[in-house]
């Protein structure tokens, strides 16, 4: 089967506010080449859109003196940079060695069960994301996640209701 | 708790890090002022040398050593002081705590830092997911800014330097310090070819020194009380003290700051309470996931770089994680070797390849489903990918708990091949 041009989805509108473009430029003052803000300004536009859209990389390319391409080499080495719409809220759930030998796997197993989803994946309603994270760095608090910007330790199985209950 | 015995924590307010003025009011900035006003940048930089300060990221280059190979000079140009504040190595909680607790000190070590080397700009490379940090350090620039330690001029010594937080986006690799200058340049994370240097060649091919969080918070108190004094914090040659700590199934996992050379056991045993009760120590990891597992074997050792490498592992980052018996290692280098995998940066066929593959037989292994062979095949892999086959560390760190698994724990392994037909 092959699939026609006109097929794939097209590119949603996408436009770079005059506020986005005023913080990439903040950031592009910070270096003496305005390349180096390439991952700044891809998390500009995923703070105003939650991710990063396809037809962001044109203007935002453009701007910081890069090809649309390299930019998108950028964004798909990133595991930060968001590719595709997420949640309202992303839950970012280590499972490096530490959280693994304090019991990560079964608060894995709670979330999977309260929220239907499994790493990746988004609930119907959208409000969370479940992702895989490498060591968040508070290994004597071990099992460790992150929801949004708040890092939340000592996580067990039993609190993952109460945990999500603060995050609507 | 004091300056002069626990010169990297005693100004640690995890809660609500000191602000200006009490930073200033116990001791802040004092070597700032210092090495500006009485010292050449070489001063600074022969002082650190003296004071055998070795790099606290893991691998424990004499940072002394690592300056002085900065071109200096009044035509020099623009050169780059980074802080590698990208702490991503499983069971590694050191920096966090440090750069969340008491952010001026990582700016005044920036300058003073920056000062040695004649800094243009300094750069914190900072993981994304410190947002606490990020706010905190951001702060603590803007204190500095004001204060006119940061700026043209600075405290009329001539010496214009400036520091900005960059925060990354996840990836292990960045940590790798060629991978970090290719990602704050803006590019994606691969490694450099090494040589040249960065000392050399690094961000935008200027010379440029990338130093870890830990090591730099040593250097205004070597500037204050000076290399001996340094030296005599250590039980072994190695100046200082240490940010040891554990986790794993232990009675109190934490982070202490000691006696650079303090024991295992000491660590083990005083500090994180022992086991949980029920529990034995089976193997523990020196510095994170890049480093060799050792066991009840090894516990007298010395923490110190030198001591670690006879046993035959790292002491990497010096933050013990500890397996119990109630683990299956086979299950636990599964993890690690999944990390690995997932984080490598597929620019090199040994570990873009390798590390899937050792992920397969282990899961094989850890389900009873292995093959006659898997281990040998492991076994072959650990020099496939071992030091010289691949661009960077990753491969050949990913490759050390996997080797000494093997070789402590090789019935475990075996244990995992299924029985072929015949014989059941």
């Amino acid at each position: 089967m092959t699939t026609k041009l006109a097929d794939l989805p097209k590119a949603k509108h996408f436009e770079l506010t005059a506020e986005m473009a005023r913080a990439i430029e903040h950031e592009v003052a910070h270096y003496p080449d305005s390349k180096a803000a390439s991952i700044e300004a891809l998390k500009i536009v995923q703070k105003h859109h939650g991710y990063v859209p396809d037809g962001a990389y044109e203007p935002v390319a453009k701007l910081i003196g890069m090809s649309a391409a390299e930019l998108f080499g950028v964004a798909t080495f990133y595991s930060l940079i968001f590719k595709h719409p997420v949640g309202k809220h992303v839950i970012k759930l280590c499972d490096s060695l530490s959280c693994y030998l304090t019991g990560y796997e079964d608060v894995k197993k709670a979330f999977e069960r309260k929220l239907g989803i499994g790493f990746g994946q988004t609930t119907k309603d959208n409000r969370f994301t479940l992702l895989p994270i490498c060591c968040l760095g508070a290994c004597d608090k071990g099992p460790v996640l992150m929801i949004d910007d708040d890092t939340h330790g000592n996580v067990t199985p039993d609190g993952v209701d109460k945990l999500l209950e603060k995050y609507a | 708790m004091s300056a002069e015995t626990k010169p990297l924590t005693h100004n640690i307010r995890p809660d609500r890090p000191l602000g200006l003025k009490e930073f200033e009011a116990a001791g802040g900035f004092t070597a700032l002022r210092k090495a500006i006003k009485e010292m050449t940048p070489q001063e600074v930089q022969q002082k650190v040398k003296d004071a055998n300060l070795r790099g606290r990221g893991g691998a424990g280059f004499p940072t002394g050593v690592k300056w002085s190979l900065i071109p200096m000079g009044p035509d020099a140009g623009a050169k780059y002081m980074v802080c590698n504040a990208d702490e991503m190595e499983p069971g590694t909680f050191k920096d966090r705590l440090l750069m969340e607790g008491d952010p001026h000190s990582l700016i005044e070590a920036m300058i003073v830092s920056g000062y040695a080397i004649q800094a243009t700009t300094g750069y914190i490379f900072l993981r994304g997911e410190y947002t606490v940090a990020a706010d905190r350090l951001s702060m603590a620039i803007v204190d500095a800014r004001n204060k006119g330690f940061l700026g043209k001029n600075i405290l009329g010594s001539g010496w214009s330097y400036d520091v900005h937080v960059h925060t990354g986006a996840g990836r292990y690799i960045c940590g790798e310090e060629t991978a970090l200058i290719n990602s704050l340049e803006g590019r994606r994370a691969n490694p450099r070819y090494k040589p040249p240097f960065p000392q050399i060649s690094g961000l935008w091919g200027r010379p440029t020194i990338v130093n870890n969080v830990e090591t730099l918070y040593n250097v205004p108190h070597i500037v204050n009380r000076g290399s001996e004094w340094f030296k005599g914090l250590s039980k072994v040659k190695d100046g200082g003290t240490k940010l040891y700590g554990v986790s794993g199934r232990v009675k109190k996992p934490g982070c202490w700051e000691l006696p650079f050379g303090t024991t295992v056991r000491e660590i083990l045993e005083e500090h994180a309470g022992g086991m949980q009760d029920g529990l034995k120590l089976k193997a523990w990891l020196p510095g994170g996931a890049s480093t060799d597992f050792l066991t009840d074997q090894h516990l007298d050792l010395a923490m110190d770089f030198d001591t670690i490498a006879k046993a035959g592992s790292r002491m990497g980052t010096g933050l013990l994680t500890v397996v119990d018996d109630k683990q299956s290692m086979v299950s636990v280098v599964r993890n690690l070797e999944e990390f690995f995998s997932r984080e490598s940066c597929g620019w090199c066929t040994p570990c873009r390849d390798g590390l899937p593959w050792s992920v397969r037989i282990l899961m094989a292994l850890e389900e009873g489903r292995g093959k006659p062979g898997d281990l040998e095949m492991l076994e072959q892999m650990t020099k496939w990918l071992g030091p010289g086959k691949t661009f960077c560390a990753h491969a050949p760190g990913a490759m050390e708990p996997l080797q000494s698994a093997l070789k402590y724990f090789r019935s475990e392994f075996e244990a995992g091949i299924a029985k072929s037909k015949v014989a059941a």
